[in-house]
């Protein structure tokens, strides 16, 4: 089943809010996914060239200050790690894909959630308000925010196997649905176009085809627009990018969608009663995307 | 309980008394229970619900002749199975909104998510604004009018009852329709398999005025196409009930 969520923050007075805007939306969606959650937040603390990856460690009591001075070490520059139950933000003044790769080569143990300078990527098995308070999330300040509660169909109930996945740099993407030419696609895109996958989850294979596409120069509306020609199955995608969302629903339009927008914010969910905890919600403008039809705010597409 | 009376109404001679329900404190079963009359008796009575906050399955299985209003979005099958009561949604309806509608109104001010009206056997469902796809769905005897457009796949299997646009229809309007009429006022995307437009006369034209009056919504049914099905599809053909 699944429930999906995004938030994004237009009134910079509310940003400081943003996590405890957020959660609630994501607690009302425990009955669509309650084996495990996750959530991508963008916050540009350091600038645009600093980089900042988050890693996840299975086991728990990880020596995140000792990675932090291993990676300066290895790449010439300062690195500090700021700890988040059993995430970390790994910060540097590196090129991100410089700093993601090395994480991977020499930390073969950890999985890296997400790589870019604005976004954070943090999920875990168990109900969605478990995991958002071991993450601290009704804290966290930033622009905006989306989030995933998972009812596993297509693979296992694993932390690596929770949204969202990250799409390539400051990108990632949540799914409410099932892709059923997963398998042929993961295989076109590992042998003909060296596309890497962590796991055998359905979604990761949409998070792969995007940054392919983007990869060979397309836009993310232009990305999400071949995915409706090629991804076969049931979606409604919510892409995050540095700037905002963007929300695509399949052509046949099974699973559910509902957008809502007023001056100061605009949010999208599965469901509308996750909506009705936002500021000033009634007097918002509510409607459901159109099938087929990218909608996308903030400058994203 | 978390309901109270509020203030009297005088309506004609009857005083009817206004029964407010707020969901925050009273909960969706507590709702369900008092407008199925299982504690007492509900006949005649109206009903305000405030705080619907897109809950799921409000004011479901009524079975007795209320007036109930709901303030705000619902969620999914508000209004399904009823029998009798008046119910109004004063916001937009989820998924299956008078789902299974047996009698009685449903009306909703907002627009529809999906399958609005689906397998309804009769009563009348008007929605003010749009509805998305599948509208109509199996229909076996209900009435739905619609004041916006309809998404794709509506009136799927449709087997009596009437469909009414006063926008445009989506892609597969009426697919494998049995014996229900549609009438859209604007654009058709496209037919579905053996629906076709039908000639509408003058007994037909004002059936629908009738209609679109009790909806309430200000339209001419002369400037309404009519379709229906050209029964062509396996079931229609007598020659295949040798098969069995």
């Amino acid at each position: 089943m699944c429930g999906i969520v995004g938030l994004y923050l237009k009134n910079p007075a509310l940003r400081p809010h943003l996590g405890r805007l957020f959660s609630p939306m994501m607690g009302e969606m425990t009955e669509r996914g309650p084996d495990s959650a996750g959530f991508a937040v963008y916050r540009e603390e350091g600038g645009r060239d600093e980089a900042k990856v988050t890693v996840c460690s299975v086991a728990p009591g990880y020596d995140w200050p000792g990675l932090a001075q291993e990676a300066g070490e290895a790449l010439g520059a300062e690195a500090v790690a700021e700890a988040a139950s059993n995430h970390a933000v790994l910060r540097a003044s590196v090129d991100a894909g410089k700093l993601r790769d090395w994480i991977e080569a020499a930390h073969p143990e950890l999985s890296v959630t997400s790589s870019g300078s604005a976004l954070e990527i943090y999920k875990d098995v168990g109900l969605p308000m478990d995991v958002l308070d071991r993450f601290g999330v009704s804290q966290m300040a930033g622009s905006h925010m989306i989030g995933h509660t998972r009812m596993a169909t297509e693979s296992a109930v694993t932390t690596a196997g929770a949204h969202p996945f990250n799409t390539g740099d400051d990108l990632c993407l949540v799914h409410n649905g099932s892709l059923s030419n997963h398998h042929r696609l993961r295989d076109w895109l590992r042998e003909q176009q060296g596309v890497r996958f962590q796991t055998d989850n359905d979604t990761e294979v949409a998070a792969g085809y995007l940054t392919w596409r983007i990869g060979e120069g397309a836009s993310i509306a232009e990305a999400l627009e071949a995915g409706i020609r090629d991804l076969d199955g049931f979606y409604t995608f919510a892409v995050g990018t540095r700037e905002g969302f963007s929300v695509l629903r399949d052509p046949i339009a099974c699973k559910p969608a509902v957008m809502a927008e007023n001056d100061d914010w605009v949010a999208m969910a599965s469901e509308f009663r996750a909506l009705a905890c936002l500021p000033d919600v009634e007097a918002a403008s509510v409607w459901e995307p159109e099938p087929g039809k990218v909608y996308s705010w903030g400058g994203s597409a | 309980m978390g309901t109270g009376a509020g203030q009297g109404l005088f309506l004609g001679w009857q005083r009817v008394t206004v029964e407010t329900i707020d969901l925050d404190v009273a909960g969706v079963r507590v709702l369900n229970r008092r407008l199925q009359g299982r504690d007492e008796p509900v006949a005649g009575r109206r009903f305000v619900v405030t705080n619907a906050k897109g809950r799921h399955a409000l004011a479901v299985g009524l079975t007795e002749a209320m007036d109930v209003r709901i303030r705000g979005h619902v969620g999914y099958y508000c209004a399904g199975m009823n029998r009798k009561a008046d119910v109004i949604v004063e916001g937009n309806a989820g998924t299956g909104v008078a789902e299974n509608l047996m009698s009685g109104t449903v009306r909703v001010t907002g627009d529809t998510s999906q399958s609005a009206g689906a397998s309804g056997r009769g009563g009348l469902l008007v929605i003010e604004g749009s509805a998305s796809a599948r509208c109509g769905i199996t229909m076996k005897g209900i009435d739905i009018v619609v004041g916006g457009s309809i998404g794709h796949m509506s009136a799927f299997m449709a087997q009596a009852g009437r469909l009414v646009v006063c926008g445009d229809a989506g892609a597969y309007l009426g697919d494998s329709i049995y014996e229900a009429e549609l009438f859209v006022r604007g654009r058709v995307e496209s037919l579905g398999a053996d629906c076709v437009e039908k000639d509408m006369d003058e007994r037909d034209t004002e059936a629908l005025q009738a209609l679109l009056e009790r909806a309430g919504l200000a339209a001419d049914a002369g400037e309404f196409r009519r379709y229906g099905s050209a029964r062509q599809l396996y079931n229609f053909r007598v020659d295949n009930a040798a098969a069995y």
